[in-house]
């Protein structure tokens, strides 16, 4: 009921959406009303183009996701606790954090080709330096007493970056893994759009470009959907391995 | 009778991120007695937490040595136990967690670990807390997790870090009876840094007065009386030790004092 209240904002908008589109408002060329992008959702999903290409999107993502999270996590961690790493490694995370990771899909494209590669390749690259960012300044704020404290009990270094470091950092890295969910998305959609031969973005492209307008914003809406759930269940997760922090 | 600890002729330089190295330890050479309580007194910045944490193992020795039972001291190991100020718990573990975290370290089995870590948690009066996490208990039931946790693995020598520096003077009153019953019960060999005179001749049998940076031994004062008599705090022997220790320490805050200022 509360989660209810809260999204019905959303449903004035689709309300919206619906009477400005039938009372011809808008042009059902710019935006067709919503019944019908449901409707072509449906009949998208019944052929199976959304399914299949769903799964190609998903499977992209994820590989690349998880890539990111194991590299960039182990980097962060690494700069912090071993400083000739951060002296290495630091001027070139400063350097291609804050470039747009877009710029790399034509890039990945002449590497790796049209398929699977190029993207999950794409979003690990994207993802990797948020994920970095986050477990870097988590493990640097990590008690160094208590790193004492568990040597003195007999833990060795690397068991102490284990039970002691790697837990300190996960707050922040796990805030860094919420961007890189988002980034996923945005890196997934935009490099199928632009050079893909499946998968959610290249549906939404296909179908643009074919000008069935209903069933593109139904794959269009499929993928803020799918972002959105990412997102919730991510956090979900998130605060269950946080239960600690009062 | 043999010294527990050797400290022979150590210097230690310390080194900031940014500016020049400033020696904070200069020639100490000190001899730790077994199953001893002995209080390192000093004005802050004089470099008794950096002496003890290279007793413990935590500082690299640069020249001296320090030796544990003849051994010389490389890195930390379990017969050193350290208690810190600001209880250095695992925030994402429950107090119970934390206390058997060292005994697993130890390689106890499991029975064994959650029976020992529950008899040393109850002697701490942390009973019914056994599944709090650190951060909804207050600074003194910290402290007492953060004992338990040490006192669990049974080490030969404790190094407390001004272990009771950060809590409220009724509570640390109260922790230091607690710490003196536990000590005379089944005596350890105590290395207590504190920058209380009280609190230093209340607990220690000998108080090594170090001066103002660099720290240096600059008197060790016998501490040992009666201390169960309830009213000792006002005894005439506690009082004449706290004025000798404080003419001592005075000067040196001073000093410390003066060199804060800009």
């Amino acid at each position: 009921m509360k989660a209810f209240v809260r999204y019905s904002p959303l449903l004035l908008i689709a309300l919206a959406w619906e009477i400005s589109s039938r009372l011809g408002l808008v042009s059902t060329l710019t935006l067709p009303a919503l019944s019908d992008v449901v409707a072509a959702w449906f009949d998208l999903a019944k052929s199976g183009d959304l399914v299949a290409n769903a799964a190609t999107s998903l499977w992209r993502g994820s590989i690349g996701l998880l890539l990111s999270i194991f590299v960039g996590g182990a980097l962060g961690i690494g700069m912090a606790w071993w400083r000739p790493l951060n002296v290495l490694l630091g001027p070139l995370v400063e350097l291609f954090y804050p470039m747009p990771k877009s710029a790399l899909i034509p890039v990945t494209v002449l590497w790796l080709g049209f398929g699977d590669g190029s993207k999950i390749l794409l979003i690990f690259l994207g993802c990797m330096l948020p994920v970095t960012i986050g477990a870097f300044n988590g493990a640097r704020g990590c008690d160094r007493m208590l790193v004492w404290s568990v040597r003195s009990m007999g833990a060795s270094r690397v068991r102490a970056l284990w039970d002691v470091v790697l837990p300190s950092a996960a707050p922040e890295l796990l805030n860094g893994i919420r961007s890189a969910l988002a980034l996923t998305f945005v890196l997934l959609v935009s490099s199928e759009l632009i050079q893909a031969r499946s998968g959610l973005g290249y549906l939404i492209g296909f179908l643009g470009g074919g000008g069935v307008y209903d069933a593109m914003f139904a794959v269009v809406l499929t993928v803020a959907l799918l972002g959105f759930l990412a997102d919730r269940l991510y956090l979900v997760a998130m605060r269950r391995v946080l239960i600690w922090r009062e | 009778m043999t010294a527990k600890i050797v400290v022979d002729s150590v210097n230690h330089l310390y080194r900031p991120p940014r500016g020049r190295p400033v020696l904070a330890l200069e020639n100490i050479s000190l001899d730790i007695r077994e199953r001893e309580f002995i209080a390192l007194l000093g004005p802050s910045g004089c470099g008794k937490s950096t002496l003890l944490y290279l007793m413990g193992g935590f500082l690299p020795i640069e020249t001296g040595a320090i030796t544990v039972d003849g051994k010389p001291v490389v890195a930390p190991g379990p017969d050193r136990g350290i208690v810190f100020q600001h209880f250095a718990l695992f925030p994402w573990k429950t107090v119970r967690a934390n206390v058997t975290y060292g005994l697993e370290r130890q390689g106890l089995p499991r029975a064994e670990r959650e029976a020992r870590a529950q008899r040393f948690i109850d002697m701490v009066g942390l009973t019914g807390f056994e599944d709090s996490y650190p951060s909804q208990l207050s600074g003194g039931m910290k402290q007492r997790a953060a004992i338990a946790r040490t006192l669990a693995i049974d080490p030969d020598v404790l190094l407390m870090d001004e272990p009771f520096g950060a809590l409220d003077a009724q509570t640390r009153h109260l922790m230091q009876t607690e710490l003196l019953a536990i000590w005379q019960r089944s005596p350890k060999t105590v290395i207590f840094v504190t920058h209380d005179v009280q609190e230093a001749v209340y607990l220690a049998e000998r108080v090594a007065v170090m001066s103002a940076r660099p720290g240096r031994i600059k008197a060790i004062v016998d501490t040992r009386f009666d201390k169960n008599d309830p009213a000792v705090h006002k005894s005439q022997p506690f009082v004449d030790k706290v004025d000798e220790l404080w003419g001592l320490v005075r000067e040196e805050a001073i000093k410390a004092e003066q060199r804060e200022a800009p």
